[in-house]
């Protein structure tokens, strides 16, 4: 094995932690997605798409001057509207259909937003500077930026104020009341068309809140939408529709896997990598299933 | 019976005619037509996994890639080292004589067609036990994988793109290299517009068809789900594999994710074209791709720049208010011109029901 990262054991420790602290941002995406596809039954493509115009709601504040950290707290708030107007124009027509329809329906609006935001922020990549510095550990060999770590914490914070928040509000508690039964919840008087449009806004908003702390810890690109969207699907498909420690963890280890991939097979591969890894968890589970005659539904 | 028969003769012969004048009539347009002829395969193609057997597949841009790829490398490969070929960016260096073009043309649309084919066949088995959206995501995963990976292999000219060779300069006519993809097309439509034909009047439809309504109680019945599911798949991807070839020979220029494995256009167009059109149906996915070239070609330099907003627009539209097509709306409308019969009875019940 003539791979770098196996003769510097260091290497190994960095890949570690980049790994894991990029995964919990993931699993933030992928809560959002298995919020949405638990209680609305669709799959939404544009997923990814809505987290990079997140982290270009962050990008304007930071060239308007304002510190992009800011837009943890700026970005969900508008990405709340983005999503509840997405759900009124688009959504609610193919919640109860086909998943296919869904998935071709957010395929369209995925593409309507790469191309507005083309246009609107130009096709370059970007980062959003916020100058927060490294940390250098053993003996300045690991470098860890401290966008990173701030990007981690804020996840973590944002995620456990959502589950308290459904577990406690009142809203909280009808989404999980539709998401068990959505008929049931009607006739006891849910507003169910209401429950939905507020959790696809939920949605958007968490994709707001990863997307502003991809700005400042990754780069932005129009395109780049898509592995988001892949990623939080695979993570959610590991894990399980509600079971958000295992979301945790299944982020942690594609965050592991992608920086592995990234030494090992070199950068080139690595979108490559991920979709691959998609369609390996995919045919593993169905070979798996397929003992007992099942498949995965 | 042979009224019917008549009919249908008129038709097919009129249209063969047309489309074997199409390059002289319109002369100008002849890409174009080749695109158009090209689309179709396409969507008739995706019709058989999406329409018939209801695997919503968006992996059928998989072969189409592969086939590209395949032809340009044997009619590369089989006169010139290929590394050195992509290396230096193709015909500064080497070129083909006109024996060698079209020999290297001939082989390599073989090859594209049979690989892709068995590369159906190898991977069906694992991927194809997936099913409904599973399946659907995990192609789409696939496509953008195969776009991702080739573009990083240095053999075929990873990212900065893969030079197909010239067409040969010695035929000076200027029309030639036109008309030749055009005619290679047509008859790529024409093959495959007769094996679909003949597959619709098969007991093989039929059971794609089993699968599609209830994929478990089809092998209750004793049909080997699996099996047939492969060789379907096999079939879309021998037809991918030949249209992606053409195409590659007739753009002349390949690139990993915008020409080959073009999952953002090419790849949802096939989807598209054959829902507009009516899935399931077999003049379906022509009418669909018909239309919607014509659209495309006529809007998008209207609307220039922002053709990808209307191209996301008119997606979702088309999936949410007409997702039964065009067909499923005349068959609505008109169900005797089916062959369908509709009990006045029934219908009446029906109404008085409502």
């Amino acid at each position: 094995m003539d791979f770098l990262i196996f003769k510097a054991p260091m290497l190994m420790v960095q890949a570690s932690l980049d790994g894991i602290l990029l995964g919990i941002l993931f699993a933030l995406i992928a809560y959002g997605m298995a919020l949405q596809w638990g209680v609305m039954n669709i799959i939404n493509i544009a997923q990814g798409d809505l987290v990079i115009l997140g982290g270009y709601i962050a990008y304007t504040m930071y060239l308007a001057g304002i510190h992009p950290a800011w837009g943890v707290i700026v970005s969900p708030i508008i990405m709340f509207f983005v999503g509840w107007a997405l759900y009124k124009l688009v959504i609610n027509k193919v919640v109860d259909r086909d998943l296919f329809i869904s998935i071709l329906a957010t395929f369209g609006i995925a593409i309507v937003f790469q191309q507005l935001m083309n246009f609107i922020f130009g096709a370059d990549v970007v980062v959003a500077q916020s100058e927060y510095g490294t940390t250098m550990l053993f003996d300045n060999s690991v470098t860890l930026p401290n966008s990173k770590i701030f990007s981690a914490f804020i996840s973590v914070l944002y995620a456990v104020a959502l589950v308290i928040y459904m577990k406690k509000s009142r809203l909280g508690r009808a989404i999980r009341a539709t998401a068990q039964n959505a008929r049931a919840a009607k006739i006891l008087g849910v507003d169910t068309e209401k429950v939905y449009a507020a959790t696809f806004g939920i949605n958007a908003a968490l994709c707001g809140i990863a997307g502003a702390l991809i700005s400042i810890t990754l780069t932005l690109h129009p395109y780049v939408g898509l592995p988001y969207t892949v990623r939080s699907f695979m993570i959610v498909i590991v894990a399980g529709l509600g079971n958000l420690p295992a979301v945790a963890v299944s982020g942690m280890g594609l965050g592991l896997f992608e920086e592995f991939a990234d030494y090992i097979l070199g950068t080139e591969f690595r979108i490559g990598a991920v979709f691959m890894l998609l369609v390996f968890i995919l045919v593993y589970r169905r070979f798996k299933l397929s003992k007992k005659r099942e498949y995965l539904k | 019976m042979n009224k019917v028969k008549q009919k249908d003769l008129i038709l097919y012969s009129s249209l063969i005619i047309l489309g074997l004048a199409a390059p002289y009539l319109f002369s100008a347009f002849k890409v174009q037509l080749t695109y158009l002829c090209v689309l179709i395969v396409l969507a008739m193609t995706w019709n058989l996994q999406g329409g018939e057997m209801g695997y919503n597949t968006f992996g059928n841009i998989l072969f189409y890639g592969l086939g590209m790829y395949l032809t340009a490398s044997v009619q590369v490969g089989m006169f010139f080292p290929l590394a050195e070929w992509t290396e230096s960016g193709g015909e500064k260096t080497f070129v083909h004589t006109t024996a060698q073009y079209f020999q290297g043309i001939g082989v390599g649309l073989l090859v594209s067609a049979i690989v892709p084919a068995i590369v159906a066949g190898a991977i069906g088995y694992a991927i194809l036990g997936l099913r409904g959206h599973y399946f659907a995501i995990c192609t789409l995963g696939l496509g953008i994988a195969a776009g991702e990976i080739a573009g990083g292999i240095e053999i075929i000219g990873a990212g900065q793109g893969f030079t197909t060779p010239p067409f040969p300069a010695e035929i000076v006519d200027t029309e030639a290299r036109g008309k030749f993809f055009y005619f290679l097309s047509f008859a790529l439509l024409i093959g495959t517009f007769i094996f679909v034909k003949y597959i619709y009047g098969s007991r093989f439809r039929l059971i794609l068809n089993a699968i599609r309504d209830n994929e478990d109680k089809a092998e209750a019945m004793g049909i080997q789900t699996m099996k047939y599911k492969i060789v379907g798949w096999m079939c879309s991807a021998f037809f991918c594999g030949l249209a992606g070839g053409i195409m590659g020979g007739l753009i002349g220029y390949i690139d990993s994710t915008d020409v080959a494995f073009d999952g953002r256009e090419m790849g949802v167009f096939m989807v598209l074209m054959a829902i507009l059109g009516g899935k399931g149906t077999l003049w379906g996915p022509v009418i669909g791709a018909t239309l919607f070239h014509f659209f495309k070609e006529g809007l998008w330099t209207l609307i220039l720049g922002w053709q990808y907003v209307a191209l996301g627009v008119l997606i979702v539209v088309i999936v949410v208010y007409f997702p039964e097509g065009l067909m499923g709306w005349l068959r609505e409308k008109y169900p005797e011109r089916f062959g369908e019969v509709i009990d006045e009875k029934d219908r009446k019940a029906q109404v008085e029901l409502k």
